[in-house]
């Protein structure tokens, strides 16, 4: 099982969710965060004064898939939050060694 | 028949001569005047709170709103009480030249059946008091996200006594400067030179900020600005104390220049600097017409009002972009950049656009030019000698600016103990 944790930009956010939703990931946690990358922050010109905007608003995914379905999902995540221009984001992946369903008790696979 | 018609002529410009000789020996209430005056009463005090709170509350970083706001809400409360102490009576009270008297402290004398042309002398109370509120509030811009409360407050006791009634009386309670024959129709000088000078006098005494964020909410901004925009035919076609033509075309004359203010500022912005169209600088724009214009209101055609927007327009933006980083005070909200340099362009315009024709007493020139400046230069260099000497005075008692740790905290917390979300 992996833990895919994606930063993309916001307005990217509802590809990804409905694409997801038809490979049959069905779960996932959405953070609205702020950061910077190599894109650094940006400038804004307010009556001529220029202010430094060091951290851009970016969506967190997190995402937990079985490892059946990971490559799937990875390339579909891949595919919907690109636009091409800077700032889209990264994708980090971390092995996930138990994943519980609280209601049920279930582990495993069966509790993705 | 000719006879008789020519009898009965000779009779009624008998009677109508003798009824406007007894119009001048005794003012008769006009309830149309009287009822515009109060709505204009209402708008000009709605410029204050919640317009110009608006406008600067959105201006200011996340951290400093509630006391930007706040300061707009006590300065309405407190002019309000040094008005009927003695602020009108200073302001309009018979007195010299330069300050009326105490002949109307605690507003003796202001009674049911008074009358102040042809309204109610409380009527006229109230509407010079909202001009007072705006004239204080708006200088906070140049402070704001440093002043400590306190010292504002005890600031703001002694200017509207010391600064604002005297330049009042001098413009428009018979003093110097109006017998001198300078014009202001609404306030340009009073209100808006006199304003942005203290700004910048305090801006400068007070120090720049530490540090520097962006407007947290310019939607608040563009809210505040539309107030002001409305409450401005309150404030210039009120100033014709009258309901008629004089405030019909003060009226008319305000929505243009602000109009074309605002497109000025707004293709000054798109074309140079950041080549962007800003809210901001639409808003900045329409607010520098509505101070060019507010001198020249009852004086001048609507093509002048054209001209005088579109020149306060760049000449404003100018101010507040390339003559503030040059020069490097810390006027925050540019009321130096607006309200002192729109308000002197709008002074000396009006020197050369005033005609007869709609209502000045003289027809614009260099002789009425050297008049505005003489206006421009009297209440500047008053305003900043006292300001400066009244800053220094509360600076004895408590300091002006909030403590270094206060002002990184941000002002809402650290000195109201409140915040925004």
């Amino acid at each position: 099982m992996k833990l895919i944790t994606a930063i993309i930009k916001p307005e990217q956010a509802d590809n990804v969710k409905k694409a997801l939703n038809k490979i049959g990931v069905d779960g996932l946690t959405m953070t609205d965060v702020k950061g910077y990358g190599r894109q650094k922050g940006h400038t804004e010109f307010y009556r001529g004064s220029e202010y430094e905007v060091a951290f851009l608003p970016k969506t967190k995914l997190e995402i937990a898939v079985s490892s059946k379905k990971y490559t799937k999902a990875l390339q579909t995540i891949l595919k919907t939050a690109k636009t091409g221009k800077i700032g889209d984001g990264k994708i980090f992946v971390t092995n996930l060694s138990q994943v519980i369903r609280v209601r049920t008790g279930e582990k495993g696979d069966k509790a993705i | 028949m000719i006879k008789l018609i020519s009898k009965i002529s000779l009779f009624l410009a008998i009677l109508l001569q003798s009824s406007i000789a007894f119009a001048q020996a005794k003012p008769v209430l006009n309830s149309g005047d009287a009822s515009w005056m109060l709505t204009s009463t209402a708008l000009v005090l709605l410029m204050t709170i919640p317009g110009l709170a608006l406008f600067y509350g959105g201006l200011v970083g996340k951290k400093n709103v509630v006391s930007t706001i706040s300061q707009s809400f006590m300065i309405t409360c407190i002019v309000t009480l040094m008005w009927f102490i003695c602020g009108y009576s200073l302001t309009f009270g018979e007195g010299n030249l330069f300050i009326g008297d105490f002949s109307k402290t605690f507003l003796k004398g202001v009674e049911v059946a008074g009358l102040t042309m042809t309204i109610p002398e409380s009527v006229f109370v109230v509407y010079q008091l909202t001009f007072a509120i705006i004239t204080v509030a708006l200088i906070c811009g140049s402070i704001v996200e440093r002043i400590n409360f306190g010292a504002l407050f005890l600031f703001v006791i002694l200017w509207v006594i010391l600064v604002y009634a005297p330049i009042g009386h001098m413009v428009w309670g018979g003093g110097y400067l109006s017998k001198m024959g300078v014009l202001d129709f609404a306030g340009g000088t009073v209100v808006h030179i006199n304003s942005g000078i203290a700004g910048l006098v305090a801006a400068i005494v007070i120090g720049k900020r530490k540090s520097k964020v962006r407007p947290h909410n310019v939607a608040l901004t563009m809210i505040g600005a539309s107030m002001l925009w409305v409450g401005w035919f309150g404030f210039n076609a009120g100033s014709a104390v009258a309901a008629n033509g004089s405030a019909g075309m003060a009226m008319l004359v305000t929505q243009i220049a602000a109009a074309s203010a605002g497109i000025a500022w707004m293709l000054a912005e798109w074309f140079t600097g950041e080549k962007k169209p800003s809210l901001l600088g639409l808003c900045s724009g329409a607010v520098a017409g509505l101070v060019a214009i507010t001198p020249a209101a009852g004086f001048v055609s609507p093509t002048s009002a054209f001209l005088i927007g579109l020149i306060a327009g760049v000449l404003c933006f100018l101010a507040c972009t390339k003559l503030k980083s040059a020069l490097g005070y810390d006027d925050a909200l540019d009321v130096f950049g607006i309200h002192a340099f729109g308000g002197a362009i709008g002074a000396v315009l009006t020197g050369v656009f005033v005609t007869k024709a709609i209502g000045g007493e003289v027809e614009g020139g260099f002789d009425q030019v050297k008049l505005q400046l003489l206006g421009v230069a009297v209440t500047v260099i008053y305003t900043a000698v006292i300001t400066y000497i009244i800053l220094k005075v509360v600076n004895l008692i408590t300091p002006l600016r909030a403590s270094d740790t206060e002002e990184k905290e941000g002002l809402d917390l650290s000195q109201h103990g409140e915040q925004i979300s």
